[in-house]
């Protein structure tokens, strides 16, 4: 592994902690926007010889992820005129701490796991450690808005993952799983849109109560 | 020889220290659109106080007139413990990064208790958030420690901060990058500056260094002064030490990169304070968690490499 897909690495675990850390819904999205911009990036850096099926996944990742993703969530969150603020059920300290235990579980865990791993055990890592830190954002997130942030945080870590295989399985089911994604955050968004304008709330708390408030 | 090397560069250094608030200033104020005082503000500020008396208040005891010595004291014996010409320290032991982190706190005890001698609620009130966030900024500091030594195995201030950083940074850049932005940061709090507290400001709602010493006067607000200089300069040269590994070079060569990278350090103290805002003190302890996850983080990293 070269030093620079290592950095890049880790600046995708970087970008975990700055949504576990921000108040701010718009840096939470740049955030995740960054996180696909460098996972984009990965697999150039990750193999030494270039092929255009690396190039075209490199260019998609980057216009799905980066770009795409992150403008439709921002759209979602001006045309639902969602309160710019994060909702933590979890304060903003104790998820950093949280989040910082389970990257050390990921990193203490990786090297033990009997896999057929390419291009070392950082990648086995940082794929965990994203999973799990989308897992916390997911579960500690008030607003449907940042739940979709975690989800996206836990397929990144699925794509990190699928990138220790990527010399045994086709670049065909890594845009695949692209796809779902997109479909999946599309759908997502215009439910958040529909909860907002009905309800007028995007907390997901509020799906619990079968009364109408 | 090597010793009188040693301190003659110490003592090079701790002379400048006074220049790089200065710097910091004059970023600050040619960012901000003014032109701002000379940068050797301080030696004058220095010079005044120096010559002028000192006022105590009835109501404050011993502890009062200890401190300003205690915390200066503290400051340039953990100065002694740095490698500051690249090769060593005129003081060095194994474990020697405990006594550094050791001395800082104690200064800081000092100064807190004179704080609290004087009665005053306000300067109560500055204690109490500069032992917080003193405590926050501790876990910071050993972790990046912790990193430093894991890289180079050793504890020594000398080692973790001198040669073998060269292959480290070779083998294992990325970790040693997140150890520099933590140092960075918590050299920004406990230099009390710009986002954590403000230098600037005098109210003494909105700070935390410079409250505690408003009943300082005379030569012991200089040495207080001083003493602040020297701290903001041992934690730059840590930075410069770690980023720029001098092992190979020349005894000039090294000591005009350490004087570079302590302007360049001050600069971008500098600049931060001219383009953040101070945060509010409940974001504070969120700020500097951030920067003891992100030495945690490097610990990690080099664990599993």
């Amino acid at each position: 592994m070269t030093q620079i897909a290592s950095s890049l690495l880790l600046l995708v675990v970087l970008a975990d902690f700055v949504v576990l850390g921000t108040s701010r819904m718009s840096t939470c999205i740049r955030a995740i926007g960054v996180q696909g911009l460098l996972l984009a990036g990965l697999p150039v850096f990750l193999h030494a010889e270039w092929s255009v099926h690396m190039a075209g996944l490199a260019l998609g990742t980057a216009a799905v992820k980066a770009v795409g993703l992150p403008w439709f969530l921002s759209w979602a969150i001006r045309e639902a005129n969602v309160r710019r603020e994060v909702e933590p059920l979890v304060g903003f300290v104790p998820s950093l701490l949280i989040g910082a235990v389970m990257v050390a579980g990921s990193f203490a865990v990786a090297p033990t796991l009997p896999l057929p791993v390419q291009g070392g055990t950082l990648l086995v890592a940082v794929a965990l450690s994203n999973v799990l830190t989308g897992l916390v954002v997911l579960t500690s997130r008030l607003k449907a808005v940042t739940q979709v942030v975690g989800y996206l945080m836990l397929e990144n870590g699925i794509y990190v993952f699928g990138l220790t295989q990527t010399q045994r399985v086709p670049f065909l089911l890594e845009l695949g799983v692209l796809l779902d994604v997109f479909v999946g955050v599309f759908i997502m968004g215009i439910v958040v849109f529909h909860i907002n304008r009905e309800f007028d709330s995007m907390s997901s708390s509020h799906l619990e109560e079968l009364r109408e408030p | 020889m090597t010793v009188a090397i040693q301190v003659l560069v110490l003592v090079m250094v701790l002379a400048l220290a006074p220049l790089f608030p200065g710097v910091v200033q004059r970023t600050k104020s040619l960012l901000t659109g003014r032109r701002g005082p000379p940068v050797l503000q301080l030696y004058a500020d220095l010079a005044k106080l120096w010559r002028k008396g000192a006022v105590y208040s009835a109501t404050t005891s011993l502890v009062f007139r200890l401190a300003p010595a205690i915390f200066a004291g503290t400051t340039l014996v953990a100065a002694c413990l740095l490698p500051l010409d690249g090769g060593g320290a005129p003081l060095r032991f194994a474990g020697d990064v405990v006594a550094f982190a050791g001395l800082l706190a104690l200064g800081r005890f000092a100064l807190v208790l004179a704080a609290l001698d004087t009665g005053s609620s306000f300067e109560g009130m500055g204690a109490s958030r500069e032992a917080t966030f003193g405590s926050l900024v501790e876990p910071g500091l050993f972790l990046c420690f912790a990193a430093l030594a894991i890289a180079t195995s050793s504890t020594s201030l000398t080692t973790m901060l001198g040669r073998p950083l060269a292959a480290v940074w070779t083998a294992a850049a990325p970790a040693l990058v997140l150890v520099a932005a933590s140092l960075f940061v918590l050299t920004l709090a406990e230099n009390g500056r710009v986002p954590v507290d403000d230098p600037a400001t005098h109210l003494e709602l909105t700070m935390i260094h410079e409250v505690m010493v408003l009943d300082h006067s005379g030569p012991d607000l200089a040495l207080i002064l001083y003493a602040g200089a020297v701290k903001l300069t041992v934690f730059g040269a840590m930075l410069v030490s770690l980023m720029i590994p001098r092992g190979g070079l020349g005894l000039i060569v090294s000591v005009a990169v350490l004087v570079a990278g302590l302007t360049a350090m001050a600069v971008a103290v500098g600049v931060v304070e001219a383009v953040m805002a101070r945060l509010r003190l409940i974001r504070i302890p969120q700020f500097l968690v951030a920067a003891s996850v992100l030495a945690t983080f490097a610990i990690m990293l080099l664990l599993s490499a």
